[in-house]
């Protein structure tokens, strides 16, 4: 099936020695890029080795400092994603481009919005909207606001967006972080018939699989660098993986055996609403007992978000209990969950984990800020303080050493999360909840936090994980609980489990009775 | 790594000198004014230096400056904290007229009871009022700055209202409440004021906002209290999720700054003031607290100067019209210098776009190292 | 019956008349933050409308051109506003005190130097702005001063009606609306279709602040004859607020200028006959506002991204 449709005489875009500096930072150092009319084009780089700043380049957000810009022979100077547009570049980010409360059409049409006299023609661009969509099998509900649609809902919109303003090459950054594994499928298969139209798509990932399973050509990007274009055919995972990296790199996770004792968790019949009012998780039950790792397996939108919502304090459960240790927790506020065992590891780094703006230290005692020794009578003790955090930054391997006063701001994605992991960990309590850990993260910080988070099982916690990277739960969990519909719909043993069932169950095929 | 700075370096890191040049640009445009409107820079802008410099006109800028001081305390809390006390003005009105209220009806009261009788009223006045505004955005998500506006209004007609009241008016035909009893005067003995050749209406006001402005620092800076108004201020989803309160915060934070604002409100009637008039217009010490806060840059020292050098202005801009300056000329000033610190930001963008420059280009190089020490292994 | 109707014709009239300057400050509120850029320095830009309207009406000698030029000082505040917020990206709200600050300083200082007074000459009749449909109707007869004190009102009343109309067209009907919506939601979104968010916002901050320059002239065009220093006291902010009331609507905000001006129409009444206090009568629209909100607006969804400075990587 590989490159089928790629014309290898008509190359559409070419990236000439491209560099782009930022300062004295040198995001891309020298790139080179080709991609041919119906190929699918893959560039794999780790999080922040210069792939989507290469992008944003050629789609006109940023202007290389040096280097050439070619689309379909002719050399182009792009000053704004106008130009590109023009040239037939469009590109679906990673954070989806799309305004909230506005309908799939009027995010579709924005920008080329079609008029009769000085008013919008809405009519038109809804029949253009369906139109297009029929067009290439995309079915989408054009008076939808974007905030009632899901995730590969919304991706459709922004591939339609591309497509209605006659994208020929198709950027698609990350475009799989949050899909099923059958959305996935679904993706790969829209992508075929994308190219067998005549486009050119050009993906940026570092999931390897996908690239084996899509691509044709892949170009490997490492710290800025080119490394080099290969045929994906020729390759197998692990050349990708340690081009990528630059060393070998091991995706097994050594957990040894342990037999699980007391429950921690235990959540009965748990019932709540989302943020519209409607009812989400409906009757869950779930438990994790000590000195295992439970990994809950779903698809966005299925409860998992609020169900960890509702057992942090964060969100108020119409129904249930949550037992931590026997103690119910269900409808207590944070600071209660906390005092009786619950640590967790938060989804959004930035938004819950950490308060950016707080030094190192502060971030590393905010649930511990008015306990001995951090505090007396209410009154800060600094050298404590700072005592705790000197360690921590040298025990979690936080780097730059030395940062106890810098912003949390001011540090890396990994290293961020190491402050979070290192002031969950301290707090020694008997359950760890984690979601979606790694996201985001490079290669060598994955290790890391997949090894803290085994190191907790085998210390006897309890440890409740949810992603939606399903390798991470397959290769993690000691228990997979598959999430549908608000509420388990299987629990199978680890070692057990098997992508394709996984991905069938998540999507409401396995209910069990 | 060490590096020549060069000028635009320096003068991108430090805030203060950011202020400093805002204020050189605020007194460069006053004087354009003052040109084309054919009058003397040298006459007006040395009317303006002399009139604050001498012993007396220092004094007087003293006693000016103390409201602004405690009400630029109150804005520069809010801010730390996450809110923005655009209602300021309104506890400032409710604080001054507990206060009034209080040396007007206990006026028998001893002086070492009554002056803090009168200084708790109008902070828990100012505190109330910030309370209210707290209540309605905790309970039913009321944008503060909304109810803020409207409660500003409220104060300023309640105030109208109660200095009319029988009990309270001013025997005579003036439309103002009586005077406060001299117990409750912060003045300072007559015959020191005379025999140091100060202000008349020197007072001990100063003194508190000084203690005030530490008070504010050690809250802000030592507390957990402050700490936990911070993480809410900054973050209030991670301050949540760590367990903190963050209804509970917000509202200490609004009555804290609330009583701030009250307490400015009482020092000037207790100081200078004596009364409290009807007045056809709100008197802007909150929107000054504001201009305050924002040259101090939100830091309590820095609210003290702020206060001082507002004060000077407000005073030696009242003897431009010596020089047939108008007064408003001082306005101008103000506002060009707010002006000019609301752009500085465009150095620290500067900045933050280099520190995002230099943190990758730090990934990187301990990414690198860390291969180095593989590739030996 | 004969009184009734002669109150509620009055009420009507000073709901008008009070409503309008405040309405034109809320059109000029909502392009400002609509569009993502929050400007509390609508007061500011009205006090150099106010100004400006009258003196040049007085110059002039007519009224429009002087309107007109109310307007563009208002835009002129605006446009310092908008290379503040939008070109350097500054904070938005220290930019808007700055205004605040700048606009009625200037023209207070402008008017000491032209008139030796921080007052300006009062308009003449012809000066003013013009009633429409007066003489219309019979005054004699009851119907007829209802009729009179209802419709025979201020051109520029009518026009805020009509400019109601056109904005909320504009806001939700045309090419540049919709754009200028999703400016204030999702900036980066807007710019990777091509948009120029800096354009958008310098555009719609301007146009802001010479609809808050109209409002201004407005009130001492029709409501008074002449500047003051207080002509101006707190109108632009009831005018935001009445915009946040409006839930960032032009047609909300339509419904929160009416309810302000309306308690003030009742003021004027109560004021004149009952023994009520001036100042707690006074007290009636903020006290209103607060209740209407608590009972039946509640929380008002501000645009994603409004007051974040956007800042284009190069």
């Amino acid at each position: 099936m590989a490159k089928q449709y790629v014309d290898m005489n008509t190359p559409v875009i070419e990236m000439r020695n491209i560099v782009k500096r930022f300062g004295d930072f040198v995001a891309n150092d020298g790139i080179n890029l080709t991609v041919h009319k119906g190929e699918i084009h893959a560039i794999l780089g780790e999080n922040g080795a210069g792939k989507s700043t290469l992008m944003n380049q050629l789609y006109g957000l940023l202007k290389p400092t040096s280097g050439d810009i070619l689309v379909n022979g002719k050399r182009i100077v792009m000053n704004n994603p106008r130009d590109a547009i023009d040239a037939g570049i469009g590109m679906v980010h990673q954070h989806f481009m799309l305004v909230q409360p506005f309908t799939v059409t009027e995010n579709i049409v924005l920008g080329t919005e079609p008029t009769k006299g000085i008013s919008l023609d809405m009519a038109t661009a809804r029949k253009n909207v369906v139109e297009i969509s029929e067009r290439y099998g995309l079915s989408i509900d054009p008076d939808a606001k974007i905030e009632d649609i899901s995730v590969g809902m919304q991706q459709r919109v922004e591939i339609l967006k591309a497509l209605y303003r006659g994208a020929d090459i198709l950027i698609l950054d990350e475009p799989t972080s949050s899909l099923t594994p059958q959305e996935i499928t679904e993706l790969i298969a829209i992508m075929h018939n994308l190219v067998k139209d005549g486009k050119s798509i050009i993906i940026i990932t570092h999931k390897l699989k996908e690239i084996k399973e899509s691509a044709d050509f892949c170009t490997i990007i490492r710290m800025g660098k080119y490394i080099d274009t290969v045929d994906v055919e020729k390759v197998d995972e692990n050349d990708l993986a340690s081009m990528m990296v630059g060393r070998k790199v091991t995706f097994k996770v050594d957990k040894p055996e342990q037999e699980p004792g007391d429950v921690v968790l235990d959540v009965k019949d748990l019932h709540c609403l989302d943020y519209r009012g409607i009812e989400i998780v409906k009757g869950l039950n779930l438990q994790v007992r000590r000195g295992e790792i439970v990994g809950i397996a779903g698809i966005d939108g299925n409860g998992q978000t609020e169900l960890v919502e509702v057992i942090t304090g964060l969100r108020k459960g119409t129904k249930g209990q949550v037992l931590v240790n026997g103690t119910d927790v269900f409808n207590k506020p944070p600071a209660f969950g906390f005092q009786h065992g619950v640590s967790s590891i938060p989804a959004d780094r930035q938004k819950h984990g950490l308060v950016l703006d707080f030094s190192i230290e502060d971030n590393l005692i905010l649930q511990n800020y008015e306990k001995d020794p951090f505090a007396r009578k209410s009154v800060l003790q600094r050298d404590p303080i700072f005592t705790h955090a000197s360690k921590s930054i040298e025990k979690y391997d936080i780097r730059p050493s030395g940062s106890e006063k810098r912003p949390a701001g001011t540090l890396s994605g990994g290293n961020q999360q190491k402050v979070i992991i290192a002031r969950e960990v301290q707090n020694d309590k008997d359950l760890l909840i984690a979601v979606n850990p790694t996201r985001g993260l490079d290669v060598g910080a994955i290790e890391y936090v997949h090894k803290y988070i085994v190191d907790q099982r085998n210390k006897g916690k309890a440890v409740l994980l949810v992603s939606f990277e399903l390798d991470e739960i397959m290769s993690l969990s000691d228990i997979i609980d598959v999430i549908f519909d608000g509420q388990i719909v299987a629990s199978i043993p680890g070692k057990d489990a098997n992508e394709n069932d996984l991905g069938l169950m998540m999507a409401g095929g396995g209910k069990k009775a | 790594m060490t590096k020549n700075k060069g000028f635009l370096d320096i003068i991108s890191e430090n805030r203060f000198i950011h202020i400093l040049l805002s204020i050189l640009l605020g007194f460069l445009v006053g004087a354009v004014f003052l040109v084309i409107m054919n009058l003397s820079v040298s006459a007006a802008y040395g009317r303006l230096i002399n009139s604050v410099t001498s012993l007396k006109g220092f004094s007087y800028v003293v006693v000016y400056s103390v409201p602004y001081i405690v009400v630029g305390l109150s804005v520069a809390f809010s801010f730390k904290t996450g809110v923005f006390n655009i209602g300021a003005e309104g506890q400032f009105v409710v604080g001054s007229m507990a206060a009034a209220c209080t040396g007007i009806l206990a006026g028998n009261l001893p002086k070492p009871i009554l002056i803090p009788l009168c200084f708790l009223a109008a902070m828990a006045a100012g505190a109330l009022w910030g309370i209210i505004v707290g209540v309605l955005k905790t309970k039913w998500g009321i944008n503060e700055v909304l109810s803020m506006i409207m409660f500003n209004w409220i104060a300023f007609y309640l105030s109208n209202f109660i200095a009319g009241i029988p009990a309270i008016k001013n025997d005579g035909s003036a439309e103002a409440t009586k005077n406060i009893a001299d117990n409750a005067s912060l003045l300072f003995s007559k015959d020191f004021i005379k025999s140091a050749g100060l202000a008349p209406t020197a007072n001990w006001g100063f003194i508190i906002a000084i203690v005030a402005t530490l008070l504010v620092w050690f809250i802000i800076e030592k507390t957990t209290l402050g700490f936990e108004l911070k993480a809410v201020g900054s973050n209030k989803f991670a301050a949540e999720y760590a367990g903190i309160n963050v209804n509970r915060s917000i509202l200490t934070a609004l009555a804290i700054s609330g009583a701030l604002a009250g307490l400015a409100g009482a020092l000037q009637v207790m100081g200078m003031g004596k009364r409290i008039s009807i007045f056809t217009s709100q008197e802007g010490f909150g929107f000054a607290g504001i201009v305050v806060a924002l040259i101090g840059c939100s830091n309590p020292f820095g609210v003290l100067v702020a206060g001082l050098f507002y004060g000077a202005l407000m005073y030696g801009g009242s003897k431009l019209n010596l020089e047939g300056v108008p007064t408003q000329l001082i306005n101008v000033i103000v506002g060009t210098v707010v002006f000019f610190i609301a752009i500085s930001v465009i150095f620290e963008n500067l900045n933050r776009l280099k520190s995002r420059a230099n943190r990758n280009a730090e990934a990187a190089a301990i990414k690198k190292a860390e291969e180095k020490k593989e590739a030996k292994s | 019956m004969t009184n009734f109707i002669n109150t509620l014709g009055i009420i009507l009239f000073a709901t008008l008349a009070y409503s309008t300057p405040l309405l034109y400050g809320a059109l000029g509120s909502c392009f400002s933050e609509v569009s993502g850029v929050v400007n509390i320095g609508i007061e500011g830009m009205m006090t150099a409308g106010a100004f400006t309207g009258t003196v040049i009406a007085y110059f002039t000698g007519n009224p429009w051109i002087g309107f007109l030029c109310g307007g563009l000082a208002g835009a002129f505040f605006g446009m310092l506003h908008a290379i503040a917020t939008v070109n350097l990206g500054a904070d938005q709200t220290i930019a808007g005190t700055a205004i605040n600050m700048l606009g009625p300083g200037i023209v207070i200082m402008l008017a000491k130097v032209m008139f030796n007074s921080t007052d300006t000459i009062p308009l003449s009749a012809t000066q003013k702005m013009p009633k429409l449909f007066s003489g219309l109707f019979d005054t004699t007869t009851t119907f007829g001063r209802f009729m009179d004190n209802v419709f025979a009102t201020y051109a520029s009343t009518y026009l805020v009606f009509i400019a109601v109309l056109i904005v909320w067209f504009v806001f939700y009907k045309t090419r540049f609306g919709l754009r200028l919506r999703a400016c204030g939601e999702h900036p980066q979104a807007c710019e990777t279709l091509g948009i120029n968010v800096i354009a958008m916002r310098f555009a719609c901050v301007c146009i802001s602040g010479f609809l808050a320059g109209l409002g201004g002239a407005c009130v001492t065009m029709t409501l008074s004859t002449q500047f003051k220093p207080i002509s101006i006291v707190g109108q632009g902010f009831i005018a935001i607020a009445a915009v946040i009331f409006g839930k960032f609507r032009p047609q909300g905000a339509l419904l929160g200028c009416l309810l302000f001006g309306f308690c003030s129409g009742l003021k004027v009444v109560l004021g004149g006959s009952s023994g009520v206090n001036m100042h707690l009568i006074s007290m009636i629209p903020y006290v209103v506002t607060v209740i209407v909100l608590v009972l039946f607006v509640g929380k008002s969804r501000v645009p994603a991204a409004n007051g974040k400075p956007y800042i284009k990587a190069k």
